[in-house]
């Protein structure tokens, strides 16, 4: 599936998210990872759970607010049921084990020059790149 | 005050996140396929992120001894590259690659109504309560 290169788009979404990481920290002393977030919302609950639970409704109530103010968004999903849970399944232990995500570990943790979120990064880049190069091009999955 | 500020801000992540591509799995997918469908639009989102967060961080801790509503900064402390790590992020980057869905990625695109979201963040969930047990030990409800 084709998608068009939009780079003003993403160079204003990458902004907000550079922005968003700054203004937690700033205000609340935390970095803006998804994968740490959303860990303190499962049991055993951290006590802290309550601006996790708010900084996760705002992450899905901005693009609704975005899309009843008449705009859109982009949105293409080509991949089946299974392989998306499969694909959850996978992603959920590994940045358990990893210790972050893209947003933990890609913008917050590079930015301050951490070298294990560096090292993480180019790790998970890479193994992305082969994940995709083998799922699209070998055809061992077909 | 905190959890406003935190509500807040995930409103910008969000509205970010959709606005870039991230929230869009065939975008991030492209990316990866540069022997195929490339898209680069993702190399603008990570590195205009990386350069906000760069500046922005710098001017917060160089002008701040503390967050402005929190006694101090929570910033990760553990310093050592292991097994752990790198074998996490090979794990992560099979699955990202696989749906397209990142965990921040994810969260936003639950707006968009898709029923592969719904799976995908329903299993990530189960996902990170699994890799808290196999790394903590057999209670999974047992706090870390």
């Amino acid at each position: 599936m084709e998608t068009q290169f939009t780079p003003l788009l993403s160079l204003a979404g990458g902004i907000l998210i550079g922005l968003s990481a700054v203004l937690l920290m700033w205000l609340n002393g935390r970095i803006a990872g998804m994968t740490g977030i959303l860990a303190g919302l499962l049991p055993p609950f951290e006590p802290d759970w309550h601006w996790r639970a708010a900084f996760t409704a705002g992450a899905i109530v901005a693009p609704l607010m975005w899309i009843a103010g008449g705009n859109s968004i982009d949105f293409q999903n080509p991949v089946s049921l299974g392989a998306s849970a499969i694909s959850g399944l996978i992603v959920g232990i590994g940045v358990t084990f990893g210790g972050g995500c893209t947003s933990g570990h890609g913008v917050c943790g590079m930015a301050r020059l951490s070298p294990r979120s560096i090292t993480a990064t180019i790790t998970f880049m890479i193994s992305t790149f082969v994940s995709v190069y083998l799922i699209r091009h070998s055809g061992f999955l077909s | 005050m905190k959890n406003v500020t935190a509500l807040l801000t995930g409103l910008v992540f969000g509205l970010g996140i959709a606005l870039s591509g991230m929230a869009n799995p065939a975008k991030v997918i492209n990316f990866f396929d540069i022997f195929g469908t490339f898209d680069p639009s993702l190399l603008v989102v990570m590195v205009s992120a990386l350069i906000t967060t760069f500046i922005g961080y710098k001017i917060v801790f160089g002008k701040n001894a503390a967050p402005l509503f929190e006694p101090k900064f929570s910033i990760p402390t553990k310093r050592t590259i292991d097994t752990s790590l790198i074998g996490g992020s090979i794990v992560f980057g099979i699955g990202w690659g696989i749906s397209g869905f990142c965990p921040g990625g994810a969260i936003p695109a639950i707006s968009f109504g898709g029923t592969g979201t719904l799976a995908f963040i329903g299993a990530m969930l189960l996902g990170l309560v699994i890799g808290r047990s196999l790394m903590h030990g057999k209670n999974i409800f047992a706090r870390p």
